[in-house]
Formats: structure tokens, sequence, C-alpha cells
């Protein structure tokens, strides 16, 4: 059920959404330090966490150039699309029993939305770019973002079979007995596979990495417009981590803490798992990256619904 | 996939290495005794200079960083009357250590030279010159050479035998 305090809800998921995603500038670069055998930041405050701040006065005050060969208004638009539809999907997300802002009873169907609008954003970016560099950068982003949004919301079907609903806050209740990563671990595989495809995540990194070669969609942005990326790339990191402890570890189930605090433990624990992804996986080339998710990925979604299907049906 | 696993696992483990970093400036890195850092001109055990203006340093020197001028003082010993390192031309070859033949100029394990202003990397005499005899203890290079000056005539350094007078008859 939705919470009795919506404003405070609101402003409270706020808060905590974009404290986690900055957060996550400190977190991420200490623990690819930690498994890289050494340090992160740890000169600006008590370990470094002053990082965070400092990041942010750069982002803040970089020069907010728009070139004069890119098409202004879509290259102002760009970046706060990955950021909205982000934020959009916290809105459905069970934090605890009676922490949520929108108990939509399709909150499965709203969030695989949301995330197709979200290719818009790169689409869009490496297109006003007027850069050629950024369009390829553009289409090959858009090109992974939709591919693996495919079997994204295959894997989940089993989730909602299982739990028979389309509604969040329902699929935490019905995992009371069993966490849904037990009878459907290829789902989660899968879903786990498709998240880090679309937060555009090493090993999936592409349209980013070139940026490191040669461009990439996010090459002729600067201050506050590429503080958008970037803190929407970490908010679409903490949002996937949330959707699988929701969807297939139980949300906020557990004994004897706070059902609040195992939330956030098992958040915490998926975002670790992002970074250690990060600081572990090479990166596939382009065309292994797509045959992988067309060939391979979904087939196994949709044996997965199948054997789902079959055996649901023949319990009943 | 299993690979895939295995890599993260492996790389998982290292968060329980010992980090590699060295935290400068409170920790610094280790640096050997023969290290070529810093330039510094050494004295004898008695307090003199060591430094005899040979421009043998100031000769070897691939890239001429070295600038001096020799000069006697009243007993005739000689000694540089000024002696200019450029430190943002000098290469830390150590060419100059070996060339020296009274173990004067010599390279110590430091390195802490940073400048903002870069005329201040030309080092004159007396930013050089060190008060102690530096790696090579206890040698004095007047006390073993044959030249004659104030208070040591010919013949009288160590391990020398007394001159011969060359001009009489006597044997």
């Amino acid at each position: 059920m939705t919470s009795p305090y919506p404003i405070a809800t609101i402003i409270g998921l706020l808060v905590a959404a974009l404290s986690i995603a900055s957060g996550l500038i400190w977190l991420e670069r200490r623990g690819l330090a930690l498994w890289q055998d050494r340090y992160g930041p740890n000169r600006v405050g008590p370990f470094g966490l002053l990082q965070v701040v400092a990041d942010m006065i750069k982002i803040f005050t970089k020069e907010d150039w728009i070139p004069p060969f890119a098409d202004k208004p879509v290259f102002v638009l760009a970046p706060a699309i990955v950021v909205i539809t982000v934020l959009m999907t916290f809105a459905v997300v069970p934090i605890a029993p009676g922490i949520i802002v929108t108990d939509l009873n399709v909150g499965l169907l709203f969030f695989l939305a949301m995330s197709s609008l979200g290719v818009y954003s790169v689409v869009l970016a490496g297109w006003s770019s007027d850069n050629k560099y950024s369009l390829v950068g553009g289409m090959r982003a858009a090109a992974q973002m939709i591919s693996y949004e495919v079997f994204m919301g295959l894997s989940l079907i089993g989730v909602v079979v299982l739990a028979g609903s389309f509604d969040l806050a329902k699929i935490v209740e019905a995992q009371r007995k069993m966490w849904f990563v037990i009878p459907q671990f290829l789902g989660f595989v899968l879903f786990l596979i498709a998240g880090i495809a679309e937060t555009r995540r090493l090993p999936f990194d592409l349209p980013e990495a070139e940026s490191e070669l040669v461009a990439g969609y996010h090459s002729e942005y600067s201050g506050m417009k590429f503080g958008m990326f970037f803190v929407g790339e970490y908010l679409g990191v903490t949002l996937i981590s949330a959707l699988i402890a929701v969807l297939f570890f139980g949300g906020w189930l557990g004994p004897w803490l706070p059902p609040i605090v195992w939330f956030f433990i098992k958040l915490f624990f998926f975002i670790g798992f992002f970074i250690l992804l990060r600081a572990s996986l090479p990166r596939p080339r382009f065309d292994q990256l797509m045959s992988w998710g067309w060939k391979l990925m979904l087939p196994l979604a949709l044996a997965n619904l199948l054997v789902t299907g079959a055996v649901v049906l023949a319990f009943r | 996939m299993l690979s895939v696993l295995r890599t993260m696992w492996d790389v998982f483990l290292h968060a329980f290495h010992r980090r590699v970093t060295v935290q400068y400036p409170d920790e610094k890195a280790y640096l050997a005794p023969r290290y070529r850092g810093r330039i510094i001109l050494s004295r004898d055990p008695d307090g003199g200079e060591r430094c005899v203006g040979c421009y043998l340093c100031a000769a070897v020197c691939p890239v001429d960083c070295i600038a001096l001028q020799a000069t006697e003082d009243e007993h005739g010993r000689r000694y540089p009357e000024f002696f200019r390192i450029n430190f943002s031309r000098c290469i830390f070859c150590g060419f100059c250590e070996d060339a020296c033949p009274t173990y004067a100029i010599q390279l110590i394990p430091d390195v802490e030279m940073g400048e903002y202003h870069r005329p201040n990397l030309v080092y004159e005499k007396e930013q050089l010159l060190i008060d102690g005899p530096g790696k090579y203890p206890g040698y004095n290079y007047w006390k073993v050479c044959g030249v004659a000056i104030g208070g040591k005539g010919k013949g009288e350094a160590e391990n020398e035998a007394p001159a011969t007078d060359l001009r009489s008859l006597l044997p």
C-alpha cells in the first residue's frame, strides 16, 4: 500500500537516491582501488569522503559550453532524460512496507517503459552532438540497449507468473516463503546481465569506452550536462540493484533486523557487485555483444519462460 | 560463464592483499645509499673544502650544467671561487662524481628539490656545500697528493718518500 505521508516519502526518496548516487562517486573509486591493490581517494576528508564534494564543485564550476554546430534544444534535453526516467522509476520501488511513493499495480511495466525511454537520451545525445564519433557511440548504445531490453522484459515474466502480479510491493510479499532467485535463477542471471547493459556499465560500456579510445556519445558534453550523465549512470546502477533486490532477493524481507535495513544491505551488496564487475571483466567487442544478446540470451529467456509456465501449470 | 565467475572471484580476493601504494609524503620510498639524487660538495675530515677547481666535472657533464672558476688561496691551495649547478638541466647521471679526483662532488639519495620559480633551481656553492665528508669519510686529497701547499712540502704526503735532491751529487 502507498505510504501515508506522500510528500515526506517523495522528498526522502529523492534525497536518498541522489545521496547514494553521489556517494557512489566515492564508493566506486574506493572499491575499484580496493580490488586493484591501491588506495582510492583518501586525502580530501576522513577516508576521502569529501572527494564527492570536490567533484561536485568541479562539475558545477566547469564551463558549460554548447557546441555552435550542435542542435541546441536536443543537446540540452538529452542528459536530462537519463535522470528523469531513472528518478521516475524510483517512485515504484518498495523500500519497506509502507515506504513506497506510489504502489502502481503495473509497477514492473512502468519500469520497463521508463528504461525504454532511457534509450532516447543516448540517441539524442549522439545525434545532437553533430560529431561522427558521438553518432557512432550513440548508435552503438542504442543498439545495445534496445537489444538487451527485449530479454529483460522476458526474464521478468517468470517473476510475474510466480507472484501473480506486476505490482512490486506484491512481488516482495510473494517471496515470504522463498526468494524468487531460487526458482528463477536463470531469470535472475538474465535480468542482471540486461540491467548491466541498460545502465551501460562494464562489461557493456562500449558507448563510454569509446570516450577512452576516441570519443563517444558524451564527448561534446562538459560541466553540469556531463554531470547529469555521470549521476544518471550511478542512479541507474542504484536502481537496477534495488530492483534485483526487490524482484529476486526478497526486497525488505529478512529476520530480526528492521526491513529498511535489509533493503539497504541488499542494495549495497548489488552495488558492490556492479563495482566488482567493473574491476574485473574485459570489454567484449560490439559484434560479440550483440550476437550474445540475440543468439544466446534471448533463447534462454524464452526457454525460461516456457519452463516456468509449464511447471506452474503442472502444479496448479 | 564459469571463467567469468572465476575471474571475478580472483579479483575479489585482491581486497585482502596489501596495497602497493607508498603514501607520500607520510611515507617515503626507499632510496639506496648510492642512489643518484641531489648533488653536494663535501669537505675534508679537517673541515676544508675538497673541491680543487680542476674543471673535470664541468668537462664531463653531458648537459653542461656545471660552471665554476678556480682560484688559489694564500697557502697555494686551489679552491673554486664560484661553483654553480643548474638543476633544471642536470640529468643526475653521476658522471661528475665518477670524474672527481678528490671525492668532492657527490650524489646523495635526496630527491625533494621541487621549486615553483625556475631560477631557484640554479644552486650556488653555498647551497651545495655540506659540513661533512659525505659518502667517503676519512679521505683527504691534500694529504695524498704530491702538490706542495702551505703546511706540507714536497715529499711530506702519506705513503710518499721524501723528494730526492736532483742538483746534488750525493746518492
